[in-house]
């Protein structure tokens, strides 16, 4: 079938028919040029991130062919674990919503000694935040509804069916070969971005690496479907040494649908074969579960784990994004989250420079903030490796000091590390960021994501992050100044005029006293802010963040 | 900077303290309790800079950084801790 003509309820389906979805061939007429076609950007990898840029790009009113040599869904149980940073990014694509009324909302995580609670932590303590600190959701079905998002836009065209088999770069762009059930073809992309996940052939095919670290630990993977009602709350457990599974780790979460995903650490000598059999695996469930637990196993597998990431990301006119740039592990939840991320960064930098507004330099810039990020969400994501995996005889003699002070003094707590969740990074040393000139206090520095809180609007309820212009925002606590309306690409956004900060959360949060004024990138990151600036200080730090 | 100058008055009752504080503990159990008492001690001082300083003095040689290109100030992700129930 066409997938332009796939039916808007197959999307709302089930699980397993979400999963079923065909997405049938079409033969596009690249395919019967005698010259290759021209496009501005061709994506490669319909996964999460290639999805989110395409569609990133496509609502700003640019063309992109995204290339993927599949034509389902995910497969099988990924990445669950979706934070808040991801729904509100996927707010401004058209998608947050969907995602969490199908998604499960957590902020309570509990960790276990052996059989004893050690402690509870709550993620999102404080109120006045639209979205949740985390969902839980299967991958397939967040993938199934930014394909449907995709399908509504028509800048984009997304061809499955379509594999990559070779990548000829140039100064100016990249001259691709694709492999169809019918043929093979060429394409020719102005700018390329390779999105093709953990083995990224482009990656290969350009003879570059990722390096780091592979962790000797396996861990099973069992999303399993209760029957009836689980006395398990929708929080995140984790257990150290717990008694149905010694001396190793065990994660629950909950999933829609009344599937739970359990992570049992194995050890390094642990056969994965053995592992994978249900014979193996459905006691290890039950006795975590309980003996009159009743359940079916719904998918299995076992995983070991790297910490990877490429030198640079930018490579002329090709760009890496998502898994083909870092790979983490998953205690954090920051693969799929951070490539998310990678994708709104290089979106509005891309669409920028196609217009003309900036000059590539700008698209250069993506390179080292988002290799900053992929480097802090593998220092995460490699401690909290190394604190659930010690390495070492005295490692895990002070994980189980830290574990057994924990009990009773929050100073340990604190040091328990069983997966720092996924947040955005502060982009700290961006060269797109001004320095501050005027004092603040406060978590809104130069390079941060601008934090939610909430509004209204000609009385209605609303959200900062909602209210936030497509390009840049000159964020005012009080009356713009004149000067503010002629700024190009800036949405002017009047704290207690076009909106009202009821609570007064917004203020305290950005630290604003009337007449305090931030810039914000089309990101939603935070680049400049003052007291009460001039005009040529706002005009400066713009063209700053347009890297001119 | 850590001081290392005399600041223990009662050096000698700390130290018989110590000693009497391992009394009939296992050689792993008396690890276990040094490693807990460097957390509770570290979690006093709470200097990052004193820290690395009384690291490097302790071992006596060059404190190995760990294996990372870079060590950028984290992004915080410490969440609140409510107290166990
Ligand atoms: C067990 C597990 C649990 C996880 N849990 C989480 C979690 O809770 N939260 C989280 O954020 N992340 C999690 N992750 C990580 C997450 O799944 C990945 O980070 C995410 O899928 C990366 O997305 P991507 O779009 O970069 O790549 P992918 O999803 O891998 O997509 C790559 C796409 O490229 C296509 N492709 C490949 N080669 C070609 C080619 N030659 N031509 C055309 N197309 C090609 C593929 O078909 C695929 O569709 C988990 C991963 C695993 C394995």
């Amino acid at each position: 079938m066409n997938p332009r003509d796939i039916p808007p309820e197959a999307f709302h389906a089930s699980g397993a028919e979400v999963q079923a979805i065909d997405f049938g061939y079409v033969r596009s007429p690249d395919q019967d040029r005698a010259m290759p076609a021209q496009h501005p950007i061709v994506v490669i990898g319909a996964g999460p991130v290639g999805l989110s840029l395409a569609i990133d790009l496509a609502q700003r009113g640019q063309r992109v062919v995204v290339l993927d040599n599949d034509h389902k869904l995910s497969i099988g149980s990924r990445a669950i674990c979706f934070a808040k940073r991801t729904l509100e990014i996927w707010d401004r694509l058209g998608v947050g919503q969907r995602m969490v009324d199908k998604g499960v909302s957590w902020n309570l995580g509990k960790v276990f000694l052996k059989e004893e609670q050690l402690y509870e932590f709550n993620l999102l303590p404080e109120e006045g935040h639209e979205r949740p600190a985390f969902i839980n959701l299967q991958q397939y079905y967040a993938e199934a509804y930014l394909v449907e998002r995709a399908l509504q836009l028509p800048g984009i065209d997304i061809r499955w069916h379509n594999k990559v088999t070779a990548v000829a770069a140039r100064d100016n762009g990249a001259l691709l070969s694709v492999e169809t059930p019918d043929g093979a073809y060429q394409i020719d992309a102005q700018w390329l971005v390779a999105c093709d996940g953990s083995r990224s052939p482009t990656r290969q095919m350009l003879g570059l690496e990722s390096k780091g670290r592979i962790f000797q630990d396996r861990f099973l993977i069992a999303d399993v479907k209760l029957q009836g009602d689980a006395d398990f709350p929708t929080e995140r457990w984790f257990w150290f040494d717990p008694p149905f599974h010694p001396h190793q780790s065990v994660l629950l979460h909950r999933q829609p649908d009344n599937v739970w995903r359990i992570d049992f650490q194995l050890g390094w000598d642990a056969d994965p074969e053995e592992e994978k059999k249900p014979e193996n695996i459905i006691p290890r469930v039950q006795a975590l579960l309980g003996a009159e637990a009743q359940f079916e196993l719904d998918w299995a597998s076992v995983y070991t784990f790297a910490c990877l990431r490429m030198d640079q990301f930018v490579h002329g006119r090709v760009i890496f994004a998502g898994d083909s740039a870092h790979g983490v592990s998953p205690f954090g939840a920051r693969g799929a989250n951070s490539g998310v991320q990678d994708a709104e960064n290089l979106a509005w930098k891309l669409d920028w420079v196609l217009q003309g507004r900036a000059s590539p330099a700008l698209v250069a810039t993506y390179g080292p903030e988002r290799e900053y990020a992929a480097d802090e969400n593998l220092c995460n994501s490699t401690r909290a490796t190394d604190f659930i995996t010690p390495k070492s005889e005295v490692s895990r003699l002070f994980r189980d000091a830290a574990l057994h002070l924990a009990r009773e003094h929050a100073f340990a707590r604190r040091i328990v590390n069983s997966g720092r969740l996924s947040v955005p990074a502060t982009l700290h040393a961006s060269p797109l960021n001004t320095p501050d000139t005027d004092a603040f206090a406060g978590t809104q520095v130069p390079g941060a994501v601008l934090l939610d809180a909430p509004l209204t609007k000609q009385g209605q309820p609303t959200w900062l992050l909602r209210e936030l212009g497509p390009d840049f925002t000159l964020l005012v606590f009080g009356p713009a100044p004149a000067w503010a309306r002629d700024l190009p690409g800036v949405t002017v956004l009047q704290i207690g005029i076009d909106v009202i900060d009821h609570q007064a959360l917004a203020a305290q949060r950005l630290d604003a006293l009337p007449r305090t004024v931030y810039l914000v990138r089309p990101d939603q990151h935070v680049c400049a802010r003052w007291r009460t600036p001039t005009e040529a200080a706002v005009r400066s730090a713009l063209a700053r963040a347009a890297a001119a | 900077m850590l001081n290392t100058q005399p600041n223990l008055l009662a050096c000698d009752d700390f130290y018989e303290a110590l000693i009497a504080a391992h009394q009939g503990l296992s050689t792993p159990e008396s690890h276990a309790m040094n490693a807990r008492l460097v957390l509770l001690l570290a979690n006093h001082i709470g200097d990052q800079a004193t820290l690395q300083h009384a690291l490097q003095l302790a071992r006596g040689s060059v404190v190995p950084t760990a294996d990372r290109r870079t060590t950028p100030a984290i992004t915080p992700v410490v969440p609140t801790h409510a107290v166990a129930a």
